[in-house]
């Protein structure tokens, strides 16, 4: 199942509707890291929210995603990790570590808003802030 | 209670099949929605572990009482090439794959009892438990 | 190892031919117990009374409890199946245990029971010294093992409702409070093991998720002691808040535990700490970014 990702200012918003096969996680990466370079995003927001587990595979596709978009100029928050899959991924070993993580969709909005102030000040045109 | 739920492995939309199925069957069982969400990932990793060494494979889903005390059980076989070597393959960040080497570690952490048998050349079973107490 | 010094009766019996007699036994014994049903069910509740056993109970409840015992008993002894004892005995359980009866006061009386029966058996063949023998081998085993079902029942039933109790004083004990907007405190007291540790965290995750915390301070003043399983579930704690978005300060660590979790390497690098709670809430307020002014400080210079 295709995730959709919606592009709003200059972040890229990825929610994830239902459980996620391997291929599906990995084309998600690819996606987002070819619409990064394209819509010049500075943020990438993925919604976990629907998500009822997260193995090692998703770990490892959202850790390489927030990797791949820093190297392209955006900066990625995780949101929306439920409580009982954090505490099942912490247990697994699996701590993001070096990846921003957020509440929800707002906080991660907010965080983003404060990661890329510097640059959006001095960018070319003024943002709408969502 | 004695049927297993054979869920075959053949493709990586089987490990998520596999992974709901184990959600549910802990969920009917009373597991809490943490024990539930546990279970479901280490089905994921040992799952993926089918796909990725064995081609194909299948998980078998089954309850067990023992005294007091329910479990959800879960039997991950398949005719791969095996893992020559075993504890090994059990330590942190041993991978042959590529991976983050969590699979059978991993899973062994998340759940109460976990053994694994593997014949080199002629497969791998991977038996893991997880309890919860009745009526408390 | 019972039928040592009976030897003399019956040199290594045919198991088989054994077992048979056994039940031919047993049935004479129920028939005789069925026979002598009020009587023997009088003598034993007389017996209760006299012990001072289920003092909580009246004589018409002991009566009443003692007919329904004797019945499964007997039932139990006939079919030598357990399970309609097991649940009777269960049921008796929950029913008496919230009246304060004892763990010795039901072992007690079953044994008088025990003690009722054999005597009566006694009585009957007390001129047939070789038969009461056969038929004591039959009912012996049979009464022993009666006796252990219904104090185990018993001895689980109590322990069920302790572990019920000791959830709930866990729940209560682990209070996750909120001081501010977005910011929570997880004051910990008293030991943790590793379930009351997983408690904690599992309260603590949900909290974060319905209060939106930010920050949390974990404050360990009133832990005595921890070893590596606990260390390094605060760690997990820590890490998956963090998946949360949540920042989390640790306060409170003792000298004697910030040596041990040194001593046994814990990994620590990722928690941020704080020495005492007040320093952890200020930590915390200036990561809201909140300034805690006196009053003074506010009111316009003139």
């Amino acid at each position: 199942m295709e995730v959709p990702i919606l592009k709003q200012g200059h972040y890229l918003i990825a929610s994830i509707q239902s459980a996620l096969t391997d291929a599906d996680l990995s084309q998600l990466r690819e996606a987002l890291i070819e619409r990064v370079g394209r819509f010049r995003a500075r943020g990438v927001i993925v919604d976990v929210t629907a998500l009822d587990v997260m193995d090692s595979f998703a770990v490892r596709t959202l850790r390489d995603i927030a990797h791949m978009a820093r190297l392209r100029g955006a900066e990625t928050v995780i949101v929306g990790i439920q409580p009982e899959v954090a505490f099942a991924m912490v247990q697994l070993g699996l701590t993001l570590k070096g990846v921003s993580t957020a509440l929800d969709l707002e906080e991660g909005l907010a965080f983003l808003n404060v990661q890329t102030q510097v640059r959006i000040d001095r960018g070319p045109g003024r943002l709408d802030r969502g | 209670m004695a049927d297993d739920l054979l869920i075959p492995i053949t493709a990586d939309v089987d490990v998520v099949t596999a992974r709901q199925r184990g959600r549910d069957l802990a969920a009917e069982a009373g597991f809490s929605s943490g024990d539930q969400t546990v279970i479901a990932a280490a089905i994921s990793e040992i799952a993926r572990n089918i796909l990725m060494y064995a081609k194909r494979g299948e998980i078998a889903l089954s309850l067990v009482a023992n005294g007091d005390r329910q479990g959800v059980v879960v039997v991950a076989r398949d005719q791969g090439p095996g893992i020559r070597d075993v504890p090994r393959a059990m330590q942190d960040g041993y991978s042959t794959s590529g991976g983050l080497g969590l699979g059978l570690p991993g899973a062994r952490r998340l759940m109460d009892d976990f053994d694994v048998t593997s014949d080199a050349g002629k497969g791998t079973t991977v038996t893991m438990k997880k309890w919860r107490r009745m009526n408390a | 190892m019972a039928t040592k010094g009976k030897e003399a009766q019956s040199p290594l019996p045919d198991p088989q031919a054994q077992t048979e007699s056994t039940a031919a036994l047993l049935r004479e014994l129920v028939a005789h117990l069925r026979q002598n049903r009020t009587q023997l069910r009088e003598e034993w509740a007389r017996r209760i009374t006299r012990a001072q056993l289920l003092t909580a109970m009246t004589e018409e409840e002991i009566f009443a409890e003692a007919t329904s015992v004797y019945d499964n008993y007997v039932e139990a002894l006939e079919t030598g199946t357990f399970e309609a004892l097991q649940a009777y005995a269960r049921n008796l359980s929950e029913r008496i245990i919230p009246r304060g009866v004892e763990t010795h006061e039901v072992v007690g009386i079953v044994l008088l029971l025990r003690d009722v029966l054999a005597r009566s058996l006694f009585g009957k063949y007390h001129e047939d010294f070789d038969k009461l023998n056969r038929i004591l081998d039959a009912y012996e085993p049979a009464a022993n093992r009666i006796a252990n079902t219904v104090a185990v029942g018993f001895v689980q039933e109590r322990e069920r409702i302790i572990r019920q109790q000791q959830e709930a004083i866990r729940e209560l004990s682990t209070p996750v409070l909120q001081v501010r907007e977005r910011l929570l405190i997880l004051p910990i007291i008293g030991v943790i093991d590793p379930q009351r540790a997983r408690q904690l965290t599992e309260q603590l995750l949900r909290a974060i998720r319905t209060n939106r915390a930010k920050v949390v301070v974990i404050d360990i003043t009133g832990v005595a002691a921890m070893d590596s399983n606990v260390a390094n579930h605060l760690v997990q704690t820590v890490e998956a808040s963090r998946l949360l978005g949540a920042t989390v300060i640790v306060t409170g660590l003792s000298p004697e535990i910030a040596q041990t979790l040194v001593t046994i390497g814990v990994d620590l690098s990722e928690m941020a700490t704080v020495g005492d709670l007040q320093g952890g809430i200020e930590e915390a307020e200036r990561l809201l970014g909140y300034k805690v002014l006196p009053l003074e400080d506010l009111t316009p210079k003139a």
